[in-house]
């Protein structure tokens, strides 16, 4: 049994690395594919001595294989070089916006949860109901808008028409343990709340689905018969012991789309110009900053592969079946 | 047996039921996917026809004037002419020309990535599962190393590194959907692969080329069918999220996305019509895909109805 799960975990953590090294390879190639950095880092007018000194200062007078030795071993030592709009490194750079994003990643699961499990045990318990119907057809819209869409017409209806909401910003941030959070404030807390429920949308769908379903399969069982048997009122059957038992699965997907509610922070802090790495990535690209787009991709797949790593450890010690299937990446 | 036995018999027998019969009459049973169907129809001939029916050329810049800047809907052109029904974005260009156009683009950009990762994702699949062994294993764990990340990621990976255009876009939604159509393709081959029909194929001593290409490929369609319909309304969606962060399409290919990014800055002064009526002909365009898949999903893929 252990054995197994070590060599299950090794082989994974090779792969792992693999795909770390082939994305590395792949956003190098792609920089060499995008053009010359020379031209972006001297002046129109330098004559050609004053490029090969400079491309010898870079090291880009280096065959391509001896660059990207280079560009691996500074980037082990977490040196993706600097940014050219802020002049600073531009890990730190990305680092010093990722609070914001994890705050806005974290409100909308909370949402997600807060407002999906009660929506989907009252379609569960009602389903022929127009209101259940009308909460199934809404989170089917939830599924298939696009997220900025959404994120527009939330601006559209309370921030422009209804004037309760602010549409942009992160507004007024407080320090808790050194890090600056928006949730203390009263109006930081009146930021958050559009990005994050616009964020939350396709979760809180998610939710009510998952929710719904398990309510449903849940009546059936015979714990449910038992309980009314003894004479338990409905809510303290489905308040205590439905949703103990259906609890556990839905933290657990929505646990595993935490990584997908950081990507798609890209673009909710893009429409509400919440200041996070998602936005920064965008900038970046529209001023083709390289080092921070580089470092940024460089990153987040990193985080990705690191929590799909994670994910498949829990999963292989719970779940046996996975080791013999090779997981996820 | 008398006389209208047995015309009652033949009229109900089978041989008169085409599996294409079978299928309309069940797809047209449903009102909800016809007004899908209809919808979608109708968005088709808007984006097809809209050179003839748009009441301007929008990329015309000889046409526009700039004194037409941002008017309400309903206001009309100086010259009396031209009565701007959706209003007028910053450039004085009519947004219901726009969108038509914008709706052309955006449908061309999803049926496009859509057809080709059908067709790359059908044929990595079918080998996969008919060859088996180390090219299946090989196949099927590039597919899940995708699928185990976000279509946004890799598509904005992707397009960091190449920059925006048609081409590029079409690229990555390719490289976003291949995937999903590899594993379904691979499934339904594992499963007819069993199956008698195929086992008689062999015998006869057909290629495998000959028996992939006739015999395995075409049982495995439907299923796939069902994949590519839902994919549409999703490569759509993220085409036009894509664009609206300004990554996807240049400027001078506007499709839905762009359009209302372009609106996006005057939304707050109330200008709402830039970015509200695109998102309006977007938000009409994927409902009324989805509402066709979901009912295709029924009728060709009972199993996976929820």
């Amino acid at each position: 049994m252990v054995a197994r799960v070590t060599v299950f975990i090794l082989r994974r953590l090779i792969q792992s690395v693999f795909i770390l090294l082939l994305t590395s390879v792949l956003v190098f190639i792609a920089i060499y594919a995008i053009g010359d950095p020379i031209d972006v880092l001297i002046s129109p007018e330098a004559d050609q001595l004053e490029r090969i000194r400079i491309a010898a200062t870079f090291g880009l007078d280096q065959p391509l294989w001896r660059q990207y030795l280079l560009f691996a071993e500074n980037a082990l030592q977490g040196d993706l070089g600097r940014s050219f709009a802020f002049s600073t490194p531009a890990i730190p750079l990305i680092l010093e916006r990722m609070p914001a994003t994890l705050e806005l990643a974290v409100a909308a699961m909370l949402l997600a949860i807060g407002l999906g499990i009660p929506l989907g045990l009252w379609v569960g318990l009602r389903p022929q109901s127009i209101v259940g119907k009308i909460i199934m057809s809404v989170s089917i819209l939830g599924f298939s808008l696009p997220t900025f869409w959404v994120g527009l017409i939330l601006i559209l209806v309370f921030a422009v028409q209804l004037g309760w909401l602010p549409a942009s910003g992160r507004g007024a941030t407080q320090l808790l343990f050194g890090v600056p959070v928006s949730f203390l404030t009263w109006d930081g807390l009146r930021h958050l709340l559009l990005p994050a429920l616009n964020l939350a949308l396709f979760n809180i769908a998610l939710v009510i689905r998952l929710t719904r379903a398990g309510t449903q399969e849940a009546l059936l069982q015979d714990y449910v018969r038992f309980a009314r048997a003894k004479g338990l009122t409905t809510s303290r059957i489905v308040g205590v012991h439905v949703l103990k038992n259906i609890l556990i699965p839905i933290i657990t997907v929505i646990a595993l789309q935490f990584g997908s509610i950081i990507a798609f922070a890209i673009v909710t802090e893009s429409v509400f110009a919440w200041p996070g790495m998602g936005k920064l990535i965008i900038d970046s690209i529209r001023v083709l900053d390289r080092p921070v787009i580089v470092a940024y991709l460089m990153l987040i797949v990193a985080v990705f592969i690191t929590i799909n790593l994670v994910v498949d450890i829990i999963y292989s010690f719970v779940d046996p079946r996975v080791r013999l299937s090779g997981g996820r990446v | 047996m008398s006389e209208d036995a047995r015309n009652a018999q033949v009229v109900s027998s089978p041989a008169l039921e085409t599996p294409m019969r079978t299928f309309y009459r069940n797809f047209f049973s449903s009102r909800v996917a016809t007004i899908g169907l209809v919808g979608l129809a109708l968005i088709f001939l808007a984006a097809l026809l809209a050179p003839v029916i748009a009441p301007q050329n929008p990329y015309d810049l000889a046409t526009l004037d700039i004194m037409h800047s941002r008017l309400q809907p309903g206001e009309r052109s100086l010259d009396g002419q031209l009565i701007f029904v959706l209003g007028t974005d910053e450039q004085g260009r009519d947004m219901l020309s726009a969108i038509l156009y914008g709706i052309r683009i955006s449908i061309i950009v999803g049926f496009a990535s859509t057809t080709i990762a059908l067709a790359l994702g059908l044929l990595a699949g079918l080998i996969a599962g008919y060859a088996g062994g180390r090219v299946d294993s090989l196949i099927m764990r590039a597919a899940d190393i995708q699928l185990s990340f976000p279509p946004i990621l890799i598509a904005l990976i992707l397009l960091a590194l190449t920059g925006p255009g048609v081409s590029k876009i079409i690229v990555a939604l390719v490289a976003v959907q291949w995937a999903y159509y590899a594993r379904t393709a691979r499934s339904a081959a594992l499963v007819e692969r069993e199956k008698p029909y195929m086992e008689a194929a062999v015998i006869l001593g057909l290629s495998p080329l000959r028996i992939i290409a006739r015999h395995l490929l075409p049982n495995c369609m439907p299923p796939l069918v069902v994949v590519a319909a839902l994919q549409v309304a999703s490569a759509i969606s993220l085409e036009a999220t894509l664009s609206f962060l300004g990554l996807g399409l240049p400027v001078t290919e506007p499709s839905l996305g762009l359009l209302i990014a372009n609106g996006f800055q005057y939304l707050l002064s109330g200008k709402y019509w830039i970015s509200f009526y695109p998102g309006i002909a977007l938000l009409l365009t994927i409902v009324a895909i989805n509402l066709v898949a979901d009912h295709l999903r029924d009728i060709l893929n009972p199993q996976l109805a929820k």
